[in-house]
This record gives C-alpha cells, sequence and structure tokens, in this order.
C-alpha cells in the first residue's frame, strides 16, 4: 500500500505572528517558516506505518510557492520516499487544495491519505474532509490512534467529550490531532540523504484543478485586547472582589 | 433567505452549542430550519422546536445517523441542500467532520468557526489560533459555515415550530461506528459551564490536580479545564484542554491555576467575562489578561480559597 501524505509550508509555530500596517494580511516577510506541526504528525505515522510493514510507500505532497520544496525535503529526511511539489503563487483555499490532492490521489492510487486535522495558519480545519467528500472515501478526523486491518482502518477520535472509535473501509482518509504520536527529529545523514530523494514538480493545471479563491479578504486585525486588570493581596480579597465586583459568585 | 442548522444533540437531549449556533444563523436570516439527525432523536427534536426564532425542525432517524457520522449525515444534507441558501453548525467536533464534506460535495468553500456575522455573506474569524481576526466574504451561491459557539449567546425558549420528519439518505457504507469512550462526570461540561477552573503544568502531577483543583470545582459547581502542557505531561484527560488546539470557552468566570498563559491557551479563554489568575510567577503571560491576579503558591492558595468559599 502508498501512504499519500500533504504538507503545508505555514509560519512557524514558535513565531508570534503581526498584522500589516495596511490591514491587507498577516506580516509573513522574513519570518521563519516550517512545516505545519499537525502534518509533522501525519508524516510519522506514515512512516510508524510503514515500519510496521502496512506500507511499502510514502509520497509527500505540497501546494503552493517554490519555497514549500524545503517543507518536502524535511518531510524526505523524516523518511517519507519521494514528493510532489504542486507548485502555484495563489493563495489557496481548502477547497482548491483538496481538488488538486484528488488529482494526485487518481495518478498516484494510495490505500491511505493521512492529513493534518488543520493547518496552523488559516486553522480551517477542512481539507481532510473535502479530499474524502470529493474521492467519495470515509473519513477518520482527529486522529489519536490508527489501526490497520487488511482492508479496514479502526480509527480512535478525539471528540467532544471524550474518544470515539469508527472503523473504515478502505482507501480512506485520516486526519491527524496532537496526540496521535510524537513525530521524530531528521537525524543528519538522513537530511543529507533526502536531498537525493525523488521530488517531481507540477502544477494545479497537472490536475486539472482550479485552485482560485472564492473567498474575498476584507480586511486582517488584531483581536481585540484584553486589559490586566488588579493584582488582590490576599485569598480573602479576591473572593470579596468576585462576589462584590464582579458579582460572579 | 432560507438557513439549515445543523444541531448537536446526543439525541435524547439538544446541546446548548445548537442555540448558540442558532443565534448567528438568526443574525444571517430569519428563517431557520434546524436538522436533526440521529435515531430516537425525538427529544432532541421537541426541544430543537422549542428554541426561539426556529421555524420548522427536521428530524431524520436511521440506524448509521444514531453516532452522526460524517459520510451519511453529509450525504443527508447534500439531499435536502437546494432547499437552502446557508447551511450552519456549531463548531464542534460534528460540526467541523461534517461540514467540510458538506461543502466540498455541494463544490463551495467553507468558512470556519466565524465569531462575527458582519453581514449575510461576510464574517469574522480567528486565524493563526487567534493572533490575528480575519474578515473574509463569500462568493459561493450556498455558504457553508461553521461557528465558534463561545461567541454567540445561546437563543432563548419560547418557540413552537412543527416538526417535520425526513427521510435519511443511502447510507454510503464507507464507516460504521465501533464504540465511544466519553469521560464521565457529574460536574458541567466544559463548554457550557458558568464557572471554569483550569490546572497547568505547575499542579505537578496527576494526583496534585485532582486533589486541589477538583474540590474547589465541585464546591463552585466548576467545570474542569487544563492547560496543553498539563495533559501533555498527563496530569489531565485529553478532553479537559483548553485552547486553540482543546476548546473554546467563555465562561462567566475562568479561574487559571498555575498556567503560564501560552498564546495558544489564551486564544481558548480570553473571551470569558472574569479571569482571574494564580499562579507565582509575577511575571506570567495570564496576569495580562487577568481582571484577578493573585501572585503565590497556589498550593498554599487553593485550600485557603476552598475554605473561603
Amino acid at each position: 500500500m502508498k501512504i499519500l501524505v500533504p504538507v503545508k509550508r505555514v509560519v512557524d509555530a514558535n513565531v508570534k505572528v503581526r498584522v500589516k500596517a495596511d490591514g491587507s494580511a498577516v506580516e509573513l516577510a522574513n519570518v521563519k517558516m516550517a512545516m505545519n506541526p499537525f502534518d509533522e504528525i501525519a508524516v510519522e505515522e506514515a512512516i510508524r506505518l510503514k515500519e510496521a510493514g502496512k506500507a511499502e510507500e510514502i509520497i509527500v505532497v505540497s501546494i503552493g510557492p517554490q519555497q514549500a520544496q524545503e517543507t518536502l525535503r524535511t518531510a524526505l529526511a523524516m523518511g517519507a520516499d519521494r514528493a510532489i511539489l504542486v507548485k502555484t503563487d495563489e493563495q489557496t483555499e481548502p477547497l482548491g487544495v483538496a481538488k488538486v490532492l484528488k488529482g494526485v490521489v487518481e495518478a498516484e492510487k494510495p490505500g491511505l491519505v493521512i492529513l493534518g486535522k488543520q493547518a496552523i495558519d488559516d486553522d480551517s480545519n477542512q481539507t481532510g474532509q473535502m479530499l474524502a467528500a470529493l474521492l467519495g472515501w470515509a473519513q477518520g478526523t482527529f486522529a489519536s490512534k490508527v489501526v490497520i486491518d487488511g482492508d479496514k482502518a479502526k480509527v480512535t477520535r478525539e471528540v467532544d467529550g471524550g474518544l470515539q472509535t469508527v472503523e473504515l473501509k478502505m482507501p480512506a482518509i485520516v486526519t491527524a490531532d496532537l496526540r496521535l504520536n510524537q513525530p521524530r527529529y531528521a537525524s543528519l545523514p538522513n537530511i543529507m540523504k533526502a536531498k537525493k530523494k525523488p521530488l517531481d514538480e507540477k502544477s494545479p493545471a497537472d490536475y486539472g484543478a482550479d485552485v482560485k479563491p472564492r473567498l474575498k479578504v476584507i480586511k486582517t486585525e488584531e483581536p481585540g485586547g484584553r486589559k490586566a486588570g488588579v493584582k488582590v493581596k490576599s485569598v480573602a480579597e479576591l473572593v470579596d472582589k468576585l462576589k462584590n465586583e464582579a458579582g460572579v459568585l | 433567505m432560507t438557513i439549515l442548522l445543523i444541531a448537536e444533540h446526543d439525541n435524547a437531549t439538544l446541546s446548548d452549542q445548537t442555540a448558540k449556533a442558532l443565534s448567528a444563523a438568526l443574525q444571517i436570516g430569519s428563517d431557520v430550519h434546524v436538522l436533526v439527525a440521529g435515531k430516537g432523536a425525538k427529544g432532541a427534536a421537541d426541544a430543537a422546536a422549542k428554541l426561539k426564532g426556529v421555524s420548522k425542525v427536521l428530524l431524520a432517524e436511521a440506524d448509521e445517523l444514531t453516532e452522526r457520522l460524517a459520510e451519511p449525515l453529509a450525504a443527508l444534507v447534500v439531499g435536502i441542500a437546494d432547499a437552502y441558501d446557508t447551511i450552519v453548525a456549531p463548531a464542534t467536533s460534528s460540526g467541523k467532520n461534517v461540514a467540510p464534506r458538506v461543502a466540498a460535495l455541494l463544490d463551495v468553500a467553507q468558512v470556519s468557526e466565524i465569531i462575527e456575522v458582519v453581514s449575510p455573506d461576510t464574517f469574522k474569524r480567528p486565524i493563526y489560533a487567534g493572533n490575528a481576526i480575519q474578515t473574509v466574504q463569500s462568493s459561493d451561491a450556498k455558504k457553508v459555515i461553521t461557528v465558534r459557539t463561545a461567541s454567540f449567546q445561546a437563543a432563548a425558549e419560547g418557540g413552537s415550530a412543527p416538526v417535520e420528519t425526513v427521510q435519511a439518505a443511502v447510507n454510503p457504507g464507507l464507516s460504521s461506528f465501533v464504540e465511544n469512550k466519553l469521560s464521565e462526570t457529574d460536574r458541567p461540561e466544559l463548554t457550557s459551564a458558568k464557572i471554569i477552573i483550569s490546572g497547568g503544568r505547575a499542579l505537578g502531577s496527576s494526583e496534585k490536580f485532582q486533589e486541589v483543583i477538583l474540590p474547589i470545582a465541585d464546591k463552585l459547581g466548576a467545570a474542569v479545564g487544563a492547560s496543553r502542557a498539563a495533559v501533555d505531561a498527563g496530569y489531565a484527560p485529553n478532553d479537559w484542554q483548553v485552547g486553540q488546539t482543546g476548546k473554546v470557552v467563555a465562561p462567566d468566570l475562568y479561574i487559571a491555576v498555575g498556567i503560564s498563559g501560552a498564546i495558544q491557551h489564551l486564544a481558548g479563554m480570553k473571551d470569558s467575562k472574569v479571569i482571574v489568575a494564580i499562579n507565582k510567577d509575577e511575571e506570567a503571560p495570564i496576569f495580562q489578561v487577568a481582571d484577578y491576579g493573585l501572585v503565590g503558591d497556589l498550593f498554599v492558595i487553593l485550600p485557603e480559597l476552598q475554605k473561603a468559599l
């Protein structure tokens, strides 16, 4: 079985983003970029499935600018076998990305696609579900455990109030939640080896996909701030304020 | 302009997430139908019919809808979507699971986790874990939207909408339900609690977390939350996590104990009405959003607080 793992290049999770002065977007110039953390978990899960003998090949794909190559190389250094860069400078949205991925799936015929549950830039949490819809496949979202058993995948999902386990007919879509695994670091020898692994370049048109945005961004602004309140000296003062000033007790 | 709201419920009862998403739906348009998809879900449908502003409740029942699996639920919604301009779901784990599937089947974009309705096609939503707010306008003929319920008040009761039965779609037969392992608790749910007390890594262990946080929660009738650090360290279960990647909450009172205030945690609780921070580090970022801060050792402060309440 082949596993396809889409990865996205996003602002590094440790960077505090700033809104551009003209309110058009978030400032991305000279900002450190990295692989979306949920996608790292997806890559790791694919590698573990391969190590467990459940998969033969891991293909990583990224839809984005030329620099997304770096993200793909990171995935190759972690242990993916080959990469596809679907190059576009368009501001992609989940639906457009899902359409490209559908084309990639039809060309590569993976038995499983593992995606991060959401990208930490636009926080949409849509692409996996949309891809499942376009392919007519089953979906196991927000996964904290994946067990492949023949032509079925048992996926434990993090849902409100606890965990839910569903059984999916394969081929299927899985989206990774935080606690699915702890992604490995790429070792230096593997980073060197990754430079020689194959990386194909394609365009959305190669897959017949329209990635034009459907949403228009009217403006981007800083969130309304909260002001720091007062420091109280004692528990008694705190309880008094909560009762008599805030009225919440 | 007719709107379809996909209800959040457990068949027997309607979640108040539905009432909150209804408030958002009513800001988009005045004719709102609520879809209750489940099995043995008359209880939830009747509760939905009582919400003020609902003009009709659609009840669809089938075995595969018992747990609202995404594939048959999306098929059902798409089957009746012709009659609607906008499809709304609360951004619960169930809503987030099904709405994008519906959007893709309709070939429209989805606007996720809106926090404000600017106009029927324009919405505000947080990006970058709430570090920026984007206003987006949808150009699609049909809109699919999920609602961050912490940003909307629950719609009141006082309605009496008719309940109409609709056929479930043919089950695509792609997935099946195996089991639920839901945390059993007598405490209120995090997303609907009036008071929340949350613990962070400073608690030091799962035993200490239970020992000092839970008695106060019980005394206040509060829900219990945790920071991601506390969850990752194993001090508290996953579904207690408050933050961008956990639950987004907005109670009347939020008490943060031993939580430093990482951006991702703040994104999940900064809409609370009153925030109390208890932390030994007076420079902790949590104090910048707290209405009342108390600097000191939580293992001294909490037992005192328990007595004082």
